[in-house]
């Protein structure tokens, strides 16, 4: 069972606030939504999550199996972070992913075609996609997702929105999605937490009830009720 | 398009040609008018270098000034690589090896040379270490600055997905290091050779600059001449032959 516990009292960078006061936490198989308005600080979150950043007042913990100090994680950042001097393929395995589940998830995702290319050559979207095949390709106990829907086309989103939801049902780890979009975090989440702008803070911890996710008239009314909520 | 691509190679190549060919007539021109033997032209130069490759001199000394070259290089760049990563990546080994570095940036190639002979008598093992200790420091800088502007957030990304230092070190550090490395090959090879022969004129009984001297003391120009002309040869056939296509092979993932 891995689990995430987190409660931020301050994190500081280069002397300024860009976390206020932040807890909760992350169960097994729970996709947790955050929510903020850019710049608010939540990549500084998915760094401090990550174990890249540990330099915090409070606590980020992660327990459970293999958890030392970090679980392994499948994370997709904001920029792709691809080796542009490696083909797509060897992205894939260079970060540890599954042979199998890297073809299968390229082939899902729309890049199979460009497997052997260089990364380098790859559109922003292609790369983006990769990044979230990497994620997804190796054997993680949590995944961390920072906008990793961004700078995709419609058809693409929809796409890869429906890999990520499929991958979840599939291998149910904890999930950390960071977002700005609401509806997202609504159709994807378990749970949305919302921030306020930097230094962020959380507003409020909602929980995400099954039905709503299956039926869009539902889940338009509860963006628009959390989007109330937020204001 | 490939084809204008081309066709301009190849006018690029024409021109390149025409100007060698122009410099050898100027030479050949000016050493006639000359007529001294001091100013030897170039049908004399490139005659002494037929006749002494025909007799084996030039072969046997170019090849020990070449072995020399490549010794101190390797040496140079290997050990100079490895401080200026240890010294990019911790700042400490930086603040320690700093001023050492420094000192013997400065220090005149010439001053190196004649203390590791006085030291260690003339020797192969002084010579050699005479050479790769002039190259090592501007290797070491190099890399070091390509240390310093290694992506943070690649590095960051290898973390996550647990790459491991070897790996790490191979498949995100070193790409980004190769034209640090090219940049330190190309001015190495061209700095190396020049004080190869300086070392082989003052302490070493054979090799191209041992020659040079033997032929300053004779004032005989043309074998001078002859001697310096291979070598350039050689160091440029090595600049297109090997660095320029490694160079290529390593800039495949580019996007043009």
């Amino acid at each position: 069972m891995t689990r995430l516990i987190v409660d931020i009292r301050e994190k500081r960078l280069a002397g300024r606030p860009v976390l206020g006061g932040l807890a909760f936490s992350l169960d097994e198989g729970e996709v947790t939504a955050v929510v903020g308005p850019s710049g608010c600080g939540k990549s500084t979150l998915l760094r401090l999550v990550a174990g890249l950043d540990r330099e915090v007042t409070g606590t980020v913990r992660w327990s459970g199996e293999g958890a030392r100090p970090v679980p392994n994680l499948g994370v997709v950042f904001q920029q792709p972070r691809l080796l542009p001097w490696r083909t797509v393929r060897q992205n894939l395995a260079l970060a540890g992913a599954d042979p199998a589940e890297g073809e299968r998830l390229l082939e899902r995702l729309g890049l199979a075609a460009q497997a052997d290319v260089w990364a380098s050559q790859l559109s922003l979207g292609m790369a983006r996609r990769l990044a979230l095949a990497r994620a997804l390709a190796v054997d993680a106990q949590a995944l961390l997702l920072d906008e990793p829907f961004a700078s995709l086309d419609e058809g693409n989103q929809r796409l890869a929105r429906a890999v990520l939801a499929e991958q979840l049902l599939r291998r149910p780890v904890p999930t950390l999605l960071i977002t700005h979009d609401l509806a997202e975090a609504v159709a994807l989440a378990h749970r949305v937490l919302v921030l306020s702008p930097g230094p962020a803070r959380l507003l409020f911890d909602q929980a995400v009830p099954p039905g709503v996710r299956t039926d869009p008239a539902l889940a338009a009314a509860t963006v628009a009720a959390l989007r109330d909520l937020a204001r | 398009m490939v084809s204008r691509e081309a066709a301009g190679r190849g006018r690029a190549w024409l021109i390149r040609a025409l100007s060698v060919l122009v410099l050898l007539l100027v030479w050949e021109a000016a050493g006639r008018l000359a007529a001294s033997p001091l100013a030897p032209p170039a049908s004399t130069v490139l005659a002494v270098m037929a006749r002494e490759t025909a007799s084996g001199a030039l072969p046997h000394h170019v090849g020990i000034t070449l072995a020399r070259v490549a010794v101190s290089f390797l040496l140079a760049m290997g050990a100079g690589t490895a401080l200026g990563l240890a010294m990019g990546w911790w700042r400490t080994v930086d603040l320690w090896l700093d001023s050492a570095l420094l000192l013997l940036l400065n220090l005149p190639a010439l001053v190196l040379i004649v203390l590791l002979y006085v030291w260690f008598g003339l020797t192969e093992a002084a010579a050699i270490t005479a050479v790769a200790l002039n190259k090592l420091p501007t290797t070491a800088v190099t890399v070091r600055e390509g240390v310093r502007a290694l992506d943070a957030e690649l590095l960051e990304m290898g973390r996550v997905f647990r790459y491991g230092r070897a790996a790490t070190l191979r498949h995100i550090v070193l790409p980004q290091l190769l034209p640090y490395l090219f940049a330190a090959t190309r001015s190495g090879l061209a700095l190396i050779w020049k004080i190869v022969l300086v070392v082989e004129l003052l302490g070493r009984s054979d090799g191209v600059g041992f020659q040079i001297q033997v032929y300053f003391q004779l004032f005989d120009v043309a074998h001078i001449l002859a001697y310096a002309l291979a070598f350039i040869l050689i160091v440029q056939v090595i600049e297109w032959a090997a660095l320029q296509p490694l160079e290529r092979r390593a800039a495949r993932w580019r996007v043009s």
